[in-house]
């Protein structure tokens, strides 16, 4: 009983992964740096990994393992023009802040 | 040759149309006045034709296309021409060709005379529509477009408000009797399932149907509303006296002669199934009764000299109607054509004195004019002795016809007769008073005015119609007065006809009762012929002291029996106070208000969903948050 509450389990990977997310989450809505908002952008698919690769030990199937890779692959690819969007937005603007960009108003 | 008889006036109607800005009266004239006359020698022609052909089969038909093609129901833009038509026909363009010719006098000094000649082609273009559809649809498009030329020529001097308010009470009221007529065009769709003559004819039932409700019945009754509204009858007759606001040469076509006729042609046209409505038929001849003895007694109290003769048109046309309803179509028919005659020529020869005595049409103020106006006035009498029935005048048959048959025939009844005489006696009244107010006795011309016979275009066709005024009764000799005359003249007219006309046995009146009855009204009317002689004449102090002593019935007749004041009081101005309600209480109030607060509800829920849009990203992340898990919360809930 006390052994099963210390030792790690799917309960523990699935809270870490959903802590991340949560954070990713509330730093994609509340923080205004476009560059913080990009790394949270990060850190949200990082925490969908983790659970990933948590049910692919736990089924036994090796498909969520897969997926975890074509994640990396792609949040990278991502992150580049991510980044690449925001420099030059900086450069034409000098600015970073997200408040500035609300063309979109109704 | 039938599409130049039907489209040469349309064809002046465009030409003129199209140079409507010219002032040139002549030319105008010219062009109207010979398409005119174009479209009446194709008639001529078409008549040598019909003659030739045996009595039965006289009928040709013109197809211009296949207009209305539903399921089992069809309606062809096509013309037919039989005795009926071709009579119709014959008047109207030959009427209308002399009227056009006295319209290129009077209407010189207008500032718009190409108007006038295209509205007074197009007039003639949907008269002949009219008669010479096959079918009640091509009928109802002639119908109307009669009634809109109607309109457009009485209020012709629209800038002076009286005349162009004139003009749409015509329109209104025909409009009221246009709604009964397109009900009568329905109601025999839904009977017979078609509308063409022939077929409605060849299916009408040969007993006649008593009874009110009959399909029949009530699809006589709404024609015959439709026949009210055009024909100026009792109680939709109040727009033909105000129509006189328009040129004079247009109330002698338009309201006298041809449109004013349209529904007596069209009762005629459907004589088959008014035979077989013996109610309708009643109801008819009353109507045509009291409309003859009401607008006579009120022509006898009218100063100006074109609403006497728009009264009398009025209680002539109900003579026809008496006619038609007593089942005397022939008579009906021959009366429409001497009507034609005699009443163009004197409202023509009005004309020709509101002319002459510059556009006064007091009749208080004329007087002595035989020896200004020597043709006028010779012409004016033909008129007068055909309209009074002057024995041998034109008149004389066609009346002495009608008031016969009025009391002979089988659905006539002698209170028809009685009514009819009494008609025919204030009849030669007011004529007579007229005749003596404008053209004998003293002169009452003011200083200002020298009167002038009228030029040769407005004399001819005066003389022209005189003509035929006093000779085109001889086409329509009543039988039992042609067996006693010499030569035996026969019943041309009718016997013209006879091949289009229901059955109605008419039985053998007595030759000495028809001799009898003619005797007593020629007494009559030459009895009051001689009053009003003696009245306005020979002591014209007289006329003031009758008055005196009868001042209630006169103030009630001189003012027409009030009835265009009861029309305000107890429909037209309860009518115009529920508009006015309905629209600032129902529509300002109620619709208006609803429209506006749903769209003020959409704008108020726009202005607000316009917040959402804030154009933050982030807050459009919250909203795919949001999304999300509301999703999720229904899937796992599930």
């Amino acid at each position: 009983m006390l052994s099963n509450l210390f030792s790690i389990g799917i309960g523990h990977y699935l809270f870490v992964s959903g802590a991340l997310f949560v954070m990713g989450m509330l730093g994609v809505l509340l923080r205004k740096n476009i560059l913080v908002i990009l790394m949270s952008i990060e850190l949200m698919l990082n925490a969908v990994n983790v659970a990933f690769v948590t049910f692919a030990y736990y089924l036994n199937d090796v498909n969520g393992a897969v997926i975890v890779l074509f994640v990396i692959a792609i949040a990278a690819t991502e992150a580049a023009v991510g980044l690449a969007l925001v420099v030059l937005l900086y450069k034409n603007f000098k600015e970073v802040n997200i408040r500035f960009f609300e063309h979109l108003k109704g | 040759m039938f599409y130049v008889l039907l489209f040469a006036p349309l064809l002046g109607f465009l030409i003129n149309g199209f140079r409507f800005r010219s002032t040139n009266a002549k030319l105008a004239g010219t062009i109207a006045s010979g398409a005119i006359l174009l479209s009446f020698i194709s008639a001529l022609f078409y008549f040598g034709q019909l003659i030739k052909m045996p009595a039965e089969a006289r009928s040709l038909s013109f197809i211009l296309f296949d207009w209305i093609q539903v399921g089992d129901f069809s309606a062809q833009m096509g013309f037919t021409l039989d005795p009926l038509s071709m009579v119709m026909t014959l008047i109207i363009t030959g009427v209308g060709f002399l009227i056009h010719l006295f319209s290129v006098g009077y209407m010189d000094h207008d500032e718009r005379p190409a108007k006038y000649f295209a509205y007074l082609n197009f007039f003639v273009f949907n008269m002949l529509l009219l008669v010479l559809g096959n079918n009640l649809l091509v009928m109802f498009v002639g119908w109307e477009g009669v009634g809109l030329c109607s309109y457009l020529l009485i209020g012709f001097w629209f800038s002076d408000p009286e005349k162009a308010a004139a003009g749409m009470k015509a329109f209104i009221t025909n409009r009221i009797g246009d709604a009964g007529f397109l009900l009568g065009i329905f109601t025999i769709f839904l009977t017979f399932g078609t509308v063409t003559f022939t077929e409605i004819a060849s299916s009408v039932p040969a007993e006649p149907l008593t009874g009110w409700t009959s399909p029949i019945t009530l699809a006589c009754l709404f024609l015959f509303i439709g026949a009210m509204g055009k024909s100026a009858q009792i109680p939709l007759y109040v727009w033909l006296p105000d129509a006189m606001a328009g040129p004079t040469p247009v109330s002698a076509l338009i309201h006298a002669a041809t449109m004013v006729t349209a529904g007596v042609y069209m009762i005629i046209r459907m004589n088959v199934l008014f035979l077989a409505a013996p109610n309708a038929m009643m109801i008819v001849a009353i109507v045509g009764a009291l409309t003859a003895l009401m607008a006579a007694t009120i022509g006898l109290a009218q100063n100006d000299i074109k609403k006497v003769l728009a009264y009398s048109t009025v209680s002539q046309l109900g003579y026809m109607f008496l006619a038609v309803g007593v089942g005397a179509f022939g008579a009906g028919l021959a009366h429409l054509m001497t009507h034609a005659f005699f009443k163009a020529l004197m409202f023509l020869g009005s004309g020709s004195v509101i002319h002459a005595m510059h556009e006064e049409q007091d009749m208080r103020k004329m007087g002595g004019l035989k020896k200004y106006m020597p043709i006028t006035h010779a012409t004016f009498v033909c008129g007068w002795l055909a309209i009074i029935g002057f024995p041998f005048f034109s008149g004389f048959f066609s009346k002495d016809e009608i008031l016969w048959m009025s009391f002979h025939s089988p659905r006539g009844h002698w209170l028809l007769w009685v009514v009819g005489v009494i008609a025919a006696m204030f009849t030669a009244f007011y004529m007579t008073r007229l005749m003596a107010m404008t053209f004998w006795g003293k002169s009452r011309v003011p200083e200002s005015i020298h009167p002038h016979e009228s030029p040769v275009t407005m004399t001819i066709p005066l003389i022209v119609l005189g003509f035929l005024s006093v000779f085109a009764g001889w086409l329509c000799v009543p039988h039992g007065l042609g067996s006693v005359l010499p030569g035996h003249p026969h019943n041309f007219l009718d016997q013209w006809i006879h091949p289009l006309m229901g059955k109605l046995e008419m039985g053998h009146g007595s030759l000495g009762m028809e001799f009898g009855l003619m005797g007593v009204s020629l007494v009559l009317v030459f009895a009051s012929a001689f009053m009003a002689y003696r009245f306005y004449v020979v002591d014209p102090s007289l006329p003031q002291k009758a008055q005196a002593r009868v001042k209630g019935l006169y103030d009630l007749v001189a003012n027409k029996y009030w009835v265009d004041e009861g029309y305000f009081k107890f429909i037209i101005n309860p009518l115009v106070r529920l508009s006015r309600h309905l629209w600032a209480d129902v529509d300002v109030k109620l619709i208006d208000r609803a429209t506006y607060s749903i769209s003020d509800l959409f704008k108020n829920a726009g202005g607000g969903l316009r917040m959402v849009q804030s154009g933050n990203m982030q807050v459009y992340a919250l909203y795919i948050l949001i999304g999300v898990v509301v999703s999720l919360f229904f899937l796992m809930a599930r």
